[in-house]
């Protein structure tokens, strides 16, 4: 049993990460008894299972995430939504509306049209069909106001902070609704458009210094200089 | 081109048939199906050959004509082969533009004649930077059981060493044909050899079912004199080194014996092979 | 013909007309993450052959009964600009360029971990912008950086180069002049940590010994390739490593 890495050293698809009797963890895979990466990103292991925490990639729907979607096509009952992913998330309309659709009666873009957007939780998704949404969740359902804006996915635990902190102190500070979603859109709705600009700028601050020391300070000293 | 499903249980039957050295049409790994060479039967080509490896079929045709050279090569005539695949020749082929498969084919049965120096193109030149003769060389595959690029490379080999080519008179600036018909310049035996490595085991002269569940395929081809001259490591799996430098110690063995086979079928003296 | 070989390529104590010794490889410059609308790129600067590398996806596959049910679609493009060579060149893909996009594709997909995004597609774009020689190699070895960049799951990265013989001696890494008057030319990829062959091609003449030189010589030099490579990731992705809060 050995390791061959500092904890966040930084890996590369290939790179030999460990020897002997671990768990694979997220980007890293086992050939022959050892782990590599398959990523690259910061080399990590809690309880005997190595990961390799990603530092580019798109996102993958996993169950249970809340995530923003796009309605981009509107079928007799479902809408296909861009969930920043490869894969389109499909939200039927018995997981949207309280009451049945007849798409022989009414069209489903009466009630959600391409374009509009979606708060949704993945129900399932395994690669062989399109991730399934629902939206019927208390919290869930169409974004009615508010500015939404895309940041890298992989930035998105950073947003959120170790154990909410980063997006406790923004709220706290700034007294809007965030909504930090795990597919790299995040919806803040504020007290006017300019404090939503400001909490974005905010935003955009976390997702460029990710990976430095003092970040949540420094962005708390940033909005309060911003609004004063 | 239809989407490729490995045929896993397959795969799996052809590996552990594998493991005894035999494989699922009675033959050994290193052995080759049974090869035939037809020459001269397309009459209008200067030369022509038909040849089966297993099941698969392929026609190939050399045509000449007068032309003009490479600007970077003025003084040598030109060689170009073209691969053609007949729709008829396997369901997956679609009429139309060649594909990448036939692309690769052509360029692959291409260099293994061209970098043996098979044809000398130094004595096809007619008027030195202004006309020369251009050797089309065409392969069609008729029939797809497994294996097209030897196959190819072997009918486009025979056609070449059964062809005889035109004789021309240069008065001047014009190029004249007497009718008559001369020796092509050929310089060598070059033969191709193509193997499959599916799991660990490397199978020569993969079939059409081995096809089907390989992970790569190396082609290697031979001059007369036993030096390499062209490689083609491909399809979307890996070999190790150790697979690579086996892959052509057994390759040179097989293209010995094939050359063998081309010599008395086309009932050819080795050492003056163009005196056919 | 007869110009080439008054000029001596190699010289009596074994040097290149271009400085280096039999066996020592080119300056090779990786970037990574040079283009903004691409998932994933990358730019490489190997002596004077210069390449741009763009990845898309994986994403949907476009038109979708192209897509395949089991695993992504790759493709790779290999164009080569009208003014890279000394002759211009038609921007129509030659026979030439599809068959290198086929083999680059072929050399760079058994790394790819393509089972995790069936019905998607990943698309390289390879772009030469000035050729001297072995822009497979450096197509394959770039490639394998933008993929790095766009955040595909890999086995490994590619490395590549290419041995060829020059005046019946064994050089690696052959730029043009070489290539052109040379005896041959093999190109091979390879990753490392599998020891796995990816791509391998030769064309003229050999014997089988010096093939086995060859295949050492080129096992060496992919190594270096790849510690480049892994170095141009390095400095590209530092600002990460550097003592981090914990997300």
């Amino acid at each position: 049993m050995t390791t061959f890495f500092e904890p966040r050293q930084l890996v590369s698809p290939g790179t030999l990460l460990a020897e002997g009797n671990y768990q694979p963890g997220f980007n890293v895979y086992r050939d022959d008894g050892k782990y590599y990466a398959s990523m690259v990103g910061l080399a990590d292991i809690r309880n005997n299972v190595i990961s390799v925490i990603p530092l580019r990639g798109c996102y993958i729907p996993q169950p249970g995430d809340v995530v923003i979607g796009k309605v981009v096509e509107c079928i007799s009952t479902a809408w296909m939504l861009d969930i920043r992913s490869p894969y389109q998330g499909v939200l039927f309309a018995s997981e949207f509306l309280s009451k049945p659709l007849n798409p022989l009666k009414e069209e489903a873009r009466r009630y959600l049209d391409v374009g509009e957007m979606v708060v949704a939780t993945v129900m399932a998704f395994d690669r062989t069909r399109n991730p399934s949404l629902t939206a019927r969740d208390h919290g869930l359902g169409k974004i009615h106001r508010g500015t939404v804006i895309d940041v890298d996915f992989t930035r998105v635990p950073r947003i959120i902070g170790k154990k909410g902190s980063m997006i406790t102190m923004l709220k706290k500070e700034t007294g809007a609704q965030i909504l930090v979603a795990q597919n790299g859109r995040v919806w803040i709705s504020g007290k006017s458009r300019d404090e939503e600009a400001v909490i974005a700028e905010a935003i955009r601050k976390i997702e460029a210094e990710a990976h430095t020391t003092g970040l949540t300070d420094r962005v708390r000293e940033f909005l309060v200089n911003k609004r004063r | 081109m239809s989407q490729r499903i490995v045929p896993t249980v397959k795969r799996k039957q052809i590996i552990e048939l594998s493991e005894s050295g035999r494989r699922m049409d009675g033959r050994t790994l290193t052995d080759y199906r049974e090869i035939t060479i037809q020459t001269g039967l397309v009459e209008k080509a200067e030369g022509s050959a038909m040849v089966s490896i297993g099941g698969t079929k392929v026609v190939a045709g050399i045509k000449f004509e007068v032309g003009d050279p490479f600007p970077d090569i003025p003084n040598e005539g030109v060689m170009q082969v073209g691969a053609e695949f007949v729709p008829f020749a396997s369901p997956e082929f679609e009429p139309g533009k060649p594909d990448e498969v036939a692309v690769e084919l052509a360029r692959v049965v291409d260099r293994g004649l061209r970098e043996s120096k098979v044809l000398d193109t130094t004595k096809l030149c007619l008027i030195p930077g202004k006309k020369v003769w251009i050797v089309h060389v065409d392969v069609y595959i008729l029939d797809h059981c497994g294996n097209l690029i030897d196959t190819a490379a072997l009918a486009a080999l025979s056609a070449m060493l059964s062809a005889s080519m035109p004789e021309a008179c240069v008065d001047g600036d014009t190029v004249r044909l007497t009718g008559r018909r001369i020796p092509m310049p050929i310089t060598d035996i070059p033969i191709n050899v193509t193997l499959a490595k599916i799991g660990n085991k490397l199978f020569v002269d993969p079939s059409f079912e081995e096809e089907e569940v390989l992970d790569c395929r190396f082609s290697v081809a031979f001059k007369e004199n036993g030096m390499l001259c062209a490689i083609q490591k491909g399809e979307s799996g890996y070999i190790t080194p150790e697979e690579v430098l086996r892959a052509v110690e057994i390759a040179k063995d097989k293209s010995q014996e094939i050359r063998k086979k081309v010599v008395e079928s086309l009932k050819l003296k080795s050492d003056k092979v163009g005196e056919s | 013909m007869s110009e080439s070989k008054i000029e001596r390529l190699i010289s009596e104590d074994g040097i290149r007309c271009d400085g280096r010794r039999l066996d020592e490889i080119r300056p090779i410059k990786f970037q990574l993450g040079v283009l903004k609308n691409t998932d994933g790129s990358a730019y490489v600067e190997w002596g004077r052959t210069k390449i741009l590398v763009g990845v898309m996806g994986p994403r949907e596959s476009h038109p979708k009964h192209l897509a395949l049910s089991d695993k992504a679609r790759v493709e790779a493009y290999y164009r080569m600009a009208s003014f890279s060579v000394e002759e211009w060149k038609s921007p129509a893909p030659s026979r030439r360029e599809v068959e290198l996009s086929k083999v680059i594709r072929e050399a760079l997909e058994p790394a790819i971990f393509v089972e995790f995004f069936p019905r998607t597609s990943i698309d390289i774009f390879i772009e030469v912008l000035q050729a001297d020689g072995s822009t497979r190699c450096a197509s394959i070895s770039a490639a394998s950086l933008a993929l790095v960049d766009a955040g595909i799951p890999m086995r490994d990265l590619v490395a590549s180069i290419a041995v060829g013989k020059v005046e019946g001696k064994l050089v690696l890494d052959v730029q043009d002049k070489e290539d052109k008057a040379g005896e041959s030319d093999m190109p091979m990829a390879y990753m490392p940590s599998k020891n796995a062959v990816t791509l391998l091609q030769m064309d003229g003449q050999i014997t089988h010994d010096e093939f086995l030189q060859s295949i050492e010589l080129l096992k060496k030099g992919c190594i270096e390739v790849y510690k480049k490579q892994k170095e141009a990731i390095e400095s590209h992705f530092k600002s990460a490593v550097s003592n981090g809060e914990e997300a």
